[in-house]
């Protein structure tokens, strides 16, 4: 530990050291007795939050206004977040704003994941235990500072839409109180609301803060900032991965009116100027010669044909490579005579393609390093600059912005653009800011894609019909080898999803492995990550085995879920289910599917036909338990844009490389879902009082695999790869 | 290179070659960074403004063609068009950052079709990509614009 704290103390910590670092905070115990809060914070400067504490500030008119420790890129959690405070606040919510989090892991990190950061659809999930306390204790605070001034018991106390009040008619407002209320010590175990008492949480009120801006063009993002004397810097990256500068030629980029500088950096060449569109016109103008020794240079083609080669058992592994078993319960060859279901999925490398491409602020320069951006994962961003830059991780500043979606992109433990920004903001100098800017093709051509991935399934069912073995592999790339998490043991995002399948618990005999072979290529989560392709598999298996039983769909999950004691897949099912109604209308068949995405349950009844021989995709009756709901319409509005996110990978989603080289560079080449394709997504909630969970990432996974299921009904024919659209 | 450009209403001069897109000028000289840079080639309609009332790309627009024509940005909405209204009745946006093109592209739909059908939604707004997925809505709020500004 005190060697581990004075390889910080030095000026320039050592890779290994932050690698320890970030080790510590998914390992937790690897530096005992110190929190990874703690070893990550290093150089994190003392802050006075107020009287409230790191998470609210009351203005002296009483308005209140919650910091969000979750970046907000469309996900909603901002106004779940700030409702959890105001309503154990009893605030008023139209006087309630909320804010961004600088970062500070030391009181904003992610419970649930040790560093500040969203992901995993936690936001919700591991704020409400700590932002009800928040709550609850500032409400304490106002009513201790009543009682005093009025001298009546606390408990007499009430408060309502900010404004605190004693039966005997008495009353005053937050901002009446506020001087008094300041000087309270706040309780550390305050008293928390009945749930049954909620009048904010889960009503229709829980509207966004942000609509207005985001309609009006106000909203600030990081393509926004414009800082004085800011320079703007585009990249001129390899056309394969793994590629590095071997010589380049500035000339003609130099000629370019605006250019300020060009210069290498160890991602490409960089090009400075006054300007977005001049760094553009002088970015592809820069004549780079690229060194590819260590570039891979093979197509996503043949990429795949050794994971069905792997997978076929016609290739073995060799070297460190191996099977890795996730799941093997029961004993005993499948049995004779038993129907056998057999199938394979191909899944392609996805980009996440959100709207606004990657980018990032930064100024280094007198001790003093700033980044300003939608970062994802302050703390792992601020370790990456910190190595950069020589300097302790918790000096860098982080100003998080909104984000134009991310949907896994910004949430990269090497920070990539962020930590391209810094190498070109450091060569810069002199804290003088620069606005890195990625054109679509950077960003569709970038890598960090979602993993291909091959599934085998061979499936024996029983005399009745229902599985007796269940053979299960799959081949994908890991996300996590490499991290500084990654561990040597199973990487479990790669099977998530297919491991804990409540299919598998309902098989007697199991025999699940996986095998995660490297590429060059860089991958990364993307929305809903190991349910990409776990959720199609088991779902659009799982038609395929009634279809062999010659039982309908619905009832044959019913009987699995029994069997595995799945009862919230059960009840969501049974929701979706009466909600969809007896039968689609004319002309449409249905499917149906059902998954658990990070602890949410959502199962979609979705209407499809074929038109111009295309899937058509109406109507989908979604039914979500996600615990709690804090807000009914964002839930809907997340299983809506999940919906559309996941449709539209399964309908065109599809990153190919030829020699290496990505051949989709912008939305003309990597088709994405358009208004006129967009499905009417109905959605109802499980009731529930349980620990919330996220919404974020579970929409998005249950589409694809009902889609094929009704494409099975219509046609017969299962769907053995994606996109559904291969022309 | 000094240029006279009619944006919002004003008269404005820019410094900029003639092939320099609109939307950079917008952004980068004039500080007008409600449209936003999505792909630059015309395909995701995050940079729509009005040229003369109609919806173009201002990424795929050269600031030399446009010297004479009235440009609107969704700063000339001025926050109050019932489009505007209509998207924070029903929580339209999500990440936000398509919605400028999405309102400037419906605008100019409304303006020249004020009851629009489905079909009439399709084909004006099917060149404005939402990675969220925030269609269903835009179709409700565009619906509710046209009965609003009816009623």
């Amino acid at each position: 530990m005190n060697a581990f704290i004075k390889s910080f103390d030095k000026a320039r910590p050592t890779r290994r050291a932050v690698v320890i670092a970030s080790a510590a905070t998914a390992g937790g115990a690897l530096l005992v007795g110190c929190s990874p809060a703690q070893i990550l914070g290093i150089g994190t400067p003392d802050v006075d939050f107020g009287p409230f504490g790191p998470f609210i500030s009351i203005a002296a008119n009483g308005d209140v206004t919650v910091v969000s420790k979750h970046i907000e890129f469309g996900q909603g959690n901002h106004a779940g977040l700030a409702a959890i405070v105001a309503e154990e606040l009893d605030a008023d919510w139209d006087r309630v704003k909320v804010v961004q989090a600088p970062a500070n892991v030391k009181v904003y990190a992610n419970l649930g994941q040790g560093v500040q950061g969203t992901g995993g659809s936690s936001a919700i999930n591991n704020s409400w235990d700590q932002l009800r306390k928040v709550g609850a204790a500032a409400r304490a605070m106002f009513v201790s500072a009543a009682a005093a001034r009025w001298s009546v018991p606390v408990g007499e106390i009430g408060v309502k839409n900010s404004v605190v009040s004693h039966p005997a008619g008495k009353s005053a407002t937050f901002a009446d109180l506020l001087p008094d209320a300041a000087k309270v010590a706040p309780p550390k175990e305050p008293t928390l609301k009945d749930p049954k008492a909620f009048t904010l949480i889960g009503s229709d009120r829980v509207r966004r803060k942000d609509s207005l801006a985001k309609s009006t063009g106000t909203a600030r993002f990081t393509q926004d900032v414009h800082l004085p004397n800011m320079l703007t810097a585009m990249v001129a990256h390899p056309p394969r991965f793994g590629a590095t500068v071997a010589s380049f030629d500035a000339a003609a980029a130099k000629a370019v009116p605006g250019v300020v500088d060009v210069f290498k950096i160890p991602s490409g060449v960089a090009v400075v100027a006054a300007n977005t569109w001049a760094a553009r016109q002088g970015r592809d103008a820069v004549k780079v010669t690229w060194d590819d020794a260590k570039a891979e240079r093979r197509g996503s083609d043949e990429i795949l044909a050794t994971y069905k080669a792997l997978a076929s058992g016609k290739t073995q592994p060799t070297g460190d490579l191996k099977w890795q078993v996730f799941d093997a319960h029961g004993a005993g060859a499948a049995p004779a005579g038993g129907k056998v279901v057999e199938a394979t999925f191909d899944f392609p490398f996805l980009a996440h393609a959100p709207m606004e491409p990657m980018n990032c602020v930064a100024e280094t320069g007198g001790g003093k390093t700033k980044l300003t951006f939608g970062s994802q994962i302050p703390t792992v961003d601020q370790l990456n600059a910190a190595m950069i830059v020589g300097a302790l991780p918790g000096s860098v500043q982080i100003e998080t912005l909104f984000a134009g979606g991310s949907f896994g992109r910004r949430a990269n433990f090497k920070s990539d653009y962020a930590a391209e920004c810094v190498h070109i903001a450091k060569h810069v100098g002199g804290g003088r800011p620069v606005k890195l800017v990625w054109s679509r093709e950077d960003d569709m051509s970038g890598g960090y894609y979602r993993p291909m991935v091959h599934h085998a399934v061979r499936v024996t069912l029983d005399a009745d019909g229902y599985p007796a073995h269940w053979r299960h592999r799959i081949v994908t790339q890991s996300i996590m080898k490499g991290s500084p998490v990654g561990g040597g043991g199973l990487d479990e995002s790669a099977v998530e999803g297919a491991k804990g399948s409540p299919y598998l618990k309902a098989t007697p005999v199991v025999d699940a492995q996986a095998i995660l072979p490297d590429s060059g290529v860089p991958v990364l989560w993307w929305r809903s990550v190991g349910a990409t392709h776990t959720a199609f598999v088991m779902e659009h298996m799982v038609d395929q085995l009634a279809r062999a039983a010659g039982k309908d769909p619905v009832d044959y999950r019913r009987a699995l879920y029994a069997k595995a004691g799945a009862s919230r897949w059960l009840a969501a099912l049974n929701l979706a289910a009466e909600k969809a109604g007896p039968k689609p209308a004319e002309g449409w068949s249905r499917g149906v599917a059902v998954h658990e995405c990070f602890g949410t349950v959502v199962a979609q009844v979705a209407e499809v036909k074929l038109q111009d021989g295309k899937p058509r995709v109406g109507r989908v009756v979604t039914a979500v338990d996600c615990g709690t709901p804090i807000s009914p319409g964002q839930i809907a509005a997340q299983m809506e844009g999940g919906t559309c996110f996941g449709l539209s990978a399964a309908l065109y989603g599809r990153v190919t490389l030829k020699g290496g080289e990505v051949e989709q560079k912008n939305f003309d080449t990597y088709r994405v879902l358009r208004i006129d394709e967009a499905p009417q997504v109905e959605t109802h909630l499980v009731p529930s009082g349980a620990h919330p969970s996220g919404v974020g990432e579970p929409g998005t996974p249950v589409i694809g695999p009902a889609v094929a299921n009704a494409l099975l009904a219509l046609t017969g024919k299962p769907t053995s790869s994606l996109p559904f659209v291969q022309a | 290179m000094a240029k006279t450009l009619n944006i919002n209403g004003a008269s404005v001069s820019v410094d900029a070659a003639p092939d320099t897109p609109l939307l950079w000028v917008l952004r980068d000289e004039l500080g007008l960074t409600g449209a936003k840079y999505g792909c630059g080639v015309g395909q995701c309609g995050a940079c729509t403004v009005h040229l003369d009332g109609k919806a173009v790309r201002s990424c795929q627009t050269p600031i030399g063609a446009v010297e004479g024509m009235k440009i609107t940005t969704i700063e000339g909405l001025g926050g109050v068009h019932p489009l505007q209204a209509a998207w924070v009745k029903l929580d339209v946006p999500q990440c936000g950052y398509c919605q400028s093109g999405q309102i400037m592209s419906a605008a100019a739909l409304l303006a020249e079709t004020p009851r629009p059908s489905d079909a009439d939604i399709d084909s004006a707004m099917s060149g404005n990509i939402c990675r969220c997925g925030a269609y269903q809505r835009i179709r409700a709020a565009i619906i509710d614009a046209a009965a609003a500004a009816k009623a």
